[in-house]
């Protein structure tokens, strides 16, 4: 099992890099002059050349790979060409931000999620399980970007119970929370959708398996089959829980743009349209790098769950 | 009418008792799609959503682009204008069936763009193994470090917006999602006897690539990339959202939804229209890949 460990953590290292050449390229590979979004109008070709070089944008695309990788393992992540603020530091706020969202809409959606999976499968065929298959592909079909305007409308708007935007720390624990709401909810959906199907469907699959029907001839409760069930259907849940959790904290930027969230994709959205292409790296950096070491977390944790993953 | 109460639903196997043959593996499959009441309801809304969004021009009662000043968020049902107007006082039954266009087109092309590339990729991959398998699937894995969402708006993002950028982004998405179910199918397949034979009795790569594992590599593929098509769709719509997609003043579902966000303070329902139409869309896809799979009796 340690051997496999190891060979898990030496695969993480070659993905890393490839996601840092993709990140490097998709940058560079955009149209335009990068400087153009900050210099003034009438700068001097002078100007634009000493800017130009202070950012190293003179330098072959290799070298400069090379250089921002070198910087980058040292958690240097360059200014923001916009604010002239470290990158790294703004990307730690949103991210702080971004994770406090995705952590409380997974718990909102894994506790939901699994419930309904689990009911579904154990009243299959019957209404209740119809009613709730029924709720997992709306959630998984709901476009989650209206889902938050439909929020505000509702909430906001028309019955004025919670903001609509932004999050205040000023205001305290209970205000944070107040605004944390809406945008909880909209990012919990898709998530809820696919995993009641998911959790479904793998118990289903648990419960047409010979063993549990020796199970019920034996005489076991339904308690102590539910509880079977749940053990085995458990590595393939915690994949796609993992799986799911990274979604949300990479996927969240449709949801922080309709609530202003000051999360990752808030500022990453601020950043391709102020086109600044430093703080667009590294918040796409960050994220990969997370949904990376998330998903070796993951294999990790079902070989834990079940020892016969790491013998394949 | 409660029809299970009249007589025994008819199965493929009592078919095969009268007509003495066993059906063909794709008269199953449709015969089956045509026995499940939720794909035949999906099937006849994408019908339907699929006309509207080709006869627009013809069925649109006024010309998307040109609005009234004055008939600026008119509610749904206001007279002449079924489902209101918009903030500039456009038609928006109008603008929702020539929005359709642009979505779908944006949603359905990089699947099939993904599909077609996914699967020659795969195919390849699978069944020349070796170096050739790792180098094309260690790239894949890659991509698979990134949400889908974070990819397709940072290349959104990196390229600026537009109908072509958003096909790229979301191609760059599809294909590798693609070329791994084609893989493992292929990698399934080529260790069955029925390939062992006819490379026995002497077929070349190419032919026992075309007629044995493509046939047999498709059904997955097709199952996988169906499922795919709702999520290509959103976020089709989610580009244009943000405003990396099409441009003002273009008629798009989520650009709709994009520039009446601001008015619901004015008028609350009006711009929640087109997220109902990316929904149904949505939901009715979901539904027809679901029937799909279990038709076809194909899991991915």
């Amino acid at each position: 099992m340690w051997a496999y460990v190891g060979r898990r953590l030496l695969l993480a290292i070659p993905t890393l890099l490839g996601a840092s050449i993709i990140v490097f390229a998709m940058v560079h590979l955009a149209p335009g002059d990068p400087l153009s979004a900050v210099m003034p109008v009438d700068a001097s070709q002078a100007d634009i050349e000493a800017a130009r070089r202070t950012y190293g944008f003179d330098q072959p695309l290799p070298v400069q790979y090379l250089r921002w990788l070198g910087r980058v393992v040292q958690g240097d992540l360059g200014k923001s060409i916009a604010t002239r603020r470290p990158v790294l530091q703004d990307v730690q706020d949103a991210f702080k931000n971004s994770l406090v969202l995705a952590l409380s809409a997974s718990l909102l959606a894994f506790g939901i999620g699994i419930a309904i999976g689990l009911f579904a499968a154990f009243r299959q065929g019957r209404v209740l399980d119809k009613l709730m298959s029924a709720v997992a592909i709306v959630g998984v079909s709901v476009p989650h970007y209206w889902a938050g305007i439909i929020l505000i409308i509702v909430f906001s708007v028309q019955l004025n119970w919670l903001p609509a935007m932004g999050a205040s720390a000023e205001g305290g624990a209970v205000e944070y929370l107040r605004h944390m709401a809406l945008p909880t909810v909209a990012l919990a959906l898709i998530p809820l959708g696919v995993l009641a199907r998911v959790v479904r469907s793998a118990a289903l699959d648990i419960l047409a398996q010979e063993f549990v029907l020796a199970l019920r001839a034996k005489g076991l409760g339904r308690g102590m089959i539910f509880a079977h069930v749940v053990r085995n259907a458990a590595p393939q849940i915690l994949t796609v829980l993992g799986l799911q959790f990274g979604f949300q904290l990479g996927g969240s930027v449709l949801v922080e743009t309709v609530f202003s969230w000051p999360g990752t994709g808030y500022l990453m959205n601020l950043a391709i349209f102020q086109r600044d292409l430093p703080v667009l790296q590294g918040v796409i950096l960050v994220l990969a790098t997370f949904f990376v070491l998330l998903n070796l977390a993951v294999d990790l944790a079902q070989t834990l769950v079940d020892p016969r993953i790491a013998r394949h | 009418m409660d029809t299970s109460t009249l007589a025994p639903p008819i199965t493929p196997a009592d078919v095969e008792t009268v007509v003495g043959a066993p059906m063909s593996y794709w008269r199953t499959v449709a015969w089956r799609l045509r026995q499940d009441p939720a794909t035949i309801v999906a099937g006849a809304l994408l019908l339907l959503i699929a006309f509207s969004a080709i006869l627009a021009p013809v069925l649109a009662p006024y010309d998307p682009n040109v609005g009234s000043i004055r008939l600026r968020l008119a509610p749904v049902g206001a007279p002449s204008h079924l489902l209101g107007t918009d903030e500039q006082g456009r038609d928006m039954l109008t603008r929702l069936l020539w929005g359709g266009r642009m979505t779908l087109l944006a949603g359905l092309t990089p699947v099939l763009v993904g599909f077609v590339f996914g699967t020659m990729l795969g195919v390849l991959a699978g069944y020349v193994g070796g170096v050739t398998n790792t180098v094309i699937m260690r790239t894949m894995d890659v991509f698979y470090a990134f949400p889908a969402v974070l990819l397709a708006i940072a290349i959104s993002g990196s390229l600026g917006p537009g109908l072509w950028n958003t096909l790229i982004s979301l191609s760059v998405v599809f294909i590798p999602r693609v070329v791994r179910v084609a893989e493992s199918a292929t990698v399934q397949v080529k260790s069955l006897e029925f390939v062992a034979a006819a490379r026995a009795s002497g077929s070349g790569v190419w032919p026992i690539m075309r007629h044995h594992l493509l046939a047999n590599v498709l059904g997955p593929v097709l199952v996988f990339s169906s499922t795919q098509v709702s999520l290509s769709i959103i976020l089709a719509a989610g580009l244009s959202f943000l405003g990396l997609g099409v441009t003002p003043p273009a008629a798009e579902w989520g650009l709709m939804l994009n520039t009446l966000r601001g008015s619901i303070y004015v008028n609350a329902w009006v711009p929640a229209l087109p997220g109902v139409a990316i929904f149904l869309t949505s939901m009715a896809f979901n539904l027809l890949s679901d029937g799909l799979r279990d038709a076809m009796e194909i899991r991915v």
